[in-house]
């Protein structure tokens, strides 16, 4: 079995098949890469160094965009690349919608509820 | 591919080619769910019922679409015959069920709950009508139906890494070789094709339907932006992020493998809408597999195929859906649930061509009555997608 898989030759990241060690020597795409940091099964690694800000590319099409400088042969995921799609917290908060309203609590006078004794 | 392209199926009267056989029993609203249940089970294996949360307390667009989804389902081709339950005061009309059904040349019997006089009499009255429409169904035979009258809803479900590698390409394959021979496939999840939408779009028949996609596509990224939020934690699931998918956009690009390479995009739809173009159609449904299969299976898709990567069990009450996992971990863990394991394609001891073969047989097979894991199991999971509060 194949240790990466790499899809499209436009991108700079590979999806592990299996978990990747450090130091791991893996031949992907005709080039050769190093493992800089563990990658669990599933997970992808950066095929070439990818600059903060830059897209993450997969299936040939972007994934979002890095929010760090990522090394070759290290880890990619939440922590380093961010998605670009349905990002209501980045519209300023003028323009959401109010706060859902939450019910009023009950009046000090209104009686707990009785339970019946078991 | 072994180049199947009959399988055996009841033809309707309405011209349609059903998968299935079912005496259909409809609760109008809520109130008759448990009613409707007892009397489906009490009409097995022919009884199906479809249990719903809504049917009163709805306005405007909800109560559209709980009436034309119920609608789309009496007039379904895998439903022989119809038994509406109302319970009487309900917002939902039962009659027009039965029209609809009748439309499309079904039997159709209305009973209310409260004109028989009460749970038991509602009860007893349904199961004599729900057993005299199964006795005259049980003498239906199936015979050979050309492939080109079969809609194939595609969908995938607790994806991880391999769902985009494996499985979802496979089944594009079927996709592309049922509409090649004349069927046709449907597609939803809307938030799901956000990031590739540009794929599908591409392979629009006409700008027009490329417009529709890409507005749908709009307006679901603007509801969720419009909360103030963003759609990180719920797309990708924190069990995708697990499995190593990281934004939804790499899940989109994943998961819309699924409606085909090449297959072209004929149509966008509504919400339960039906599907009348062959190729591929786009329906606008919400991610949650069970409101997302039951739209799927109201626009006509006889049969469900059902991709997943963390397992999941989810079906239908009347289509049969066949779970395919390219995860070899979850094929073993959660066998009971799976019907095909892909996971070759990763080993690199099958090609995606022979796991799509394998789907496609598979396809016939359960259209031709073979029994998914998820029938067998017992799954029959309803939820019509609702947007509005509950008045």
């Amino acid at each position: 079995m194949r240790a990466a898989l790499v899809i499209s030759e436009r991108d700079n990241v590979a999806t592990a098949l299996e978990a990747l060690e450090t130091g791991q020597r893996l031949d992907l795409a005709g080039t050769t890469l190093m493992v800089q940091s563990p990658v669990p099964r599933g997970h992808k690694i950066a095929l070439r160094p990818i600059r903060s800000g830059e897209a993450v590319i997969k299936y040939g099409s972007p994934i979002g965009t890095a929010i760090a400088d990522i090394p070759q042969g290290t880890h990619v995921h939440t922590h380093n690349v961010a998605s670009d799609r349905g990002r209501g917290d980045r519209v300023p908060r003028a323009d959401a919608r109010e706060e859902p309203r939450i019910a009023e609590p009950p009046d000090e006078a209104t009686p707990p509820p009785q339970g019946n004794r078991r | 591919m072994t180049g199947a392209r009959t399988f055996l199926g009841y033809r309707r009267p309405d011209g349609r080619v059903g998968v299935r056989n079912h005496v259909l029993v409809v609760p109008t609203v809520i109130c008759s769910a448990v009613v409707a249940e007892r009397i489906a089970a009490a009409a097995q294996p022919l009884g199906a019922a479809l249990p719903h949360l809504a049917g009163c307390g709805q306005i405007g667009p909800d109560l559209h679409v709980t009436h034309e989804t119920l609608a789309a389902y009496c007039q379904h081709p895998n439903v022989g015959a119809v038994l509406v339950v109302a319970l009487g005061c309900e917002q939902v009309v039962a009659q027009y069920l039965a029209e609809s059904a009748r439309t499309a040349g079904k039997p159709a019997e209305i009973i209310s709950i409260q004109g028989e006089g009460g749970t038991l009499r509602a009860t007893s009255r349904g199961t004599e009508i729900a057993q005299r429409l199964a006795a005259d169904l049980a003498r239906a035979e199936r015979e050979a139906c050309d492939v080109t009258s079969l809609i194939l809803s595609v969908k995938c479900g607790g994806s991880d890494y391999t769902s985009g590698l494996a499985s979802n390409p496979a089944l594009g394959r079927v996709a592309d070789r049922l509409v090649d021979l004349g069927g046709a496939a449907v597609l939803g999840e809307i938030a799901e094709i956000m990031g590739a939408e540009h794929l599908l779009a591409a392979r629009a028949t006409a700008p027009e339907t490329a417009t529709r996609l890409l507005r749908v596509i709009n307006r679901v990224e603007s509801e969720a932006m419009a909360l103030g939020l963003d759609i990180r934690g719920t797309q990708p699931s924190p069990g995708n992020i697990r499995g190593g998918l990281t934004t939804i956009e790499e899940k989109s690009l994943g998961a819309t493998h699924k409606g085909g390479e090449h297959t072209p995009l004929a149509d966008v739809v509504p919400y339960a809408g039906r599907i009348t173009r062959k190729g591929l159609t786009v329906m606008d449904t919400p991610g949650l597999d069970v409101e997302s299969v039951t739209g799927m299976v109201g626009g006509g898709a006889q049969a469900v195929v059902f991709t997943t990567g963390l397992g999941t069990p989810t079906g239908n009450p009347i289509a049969p859906v066949i779970k395919i996992t390219g995860n070899t971990r979850t094929a073993q863990s959660m066998r009971d649930n799976i019907d095909l394991d892909v996971s070759g394609v990763l080993d690199d001891t099958e090609t995606l061509d022979e796991a799509a073969a394998r789907i496609f047989d598979e396809v016939i097979a359960v259209c031709s009555g073979k029994l998914a894991a998820a029938e067998r199991l017992g799954h029959r999971e309803f939820a019509i997608h609702r947007r509005n509060p509950t008045i």
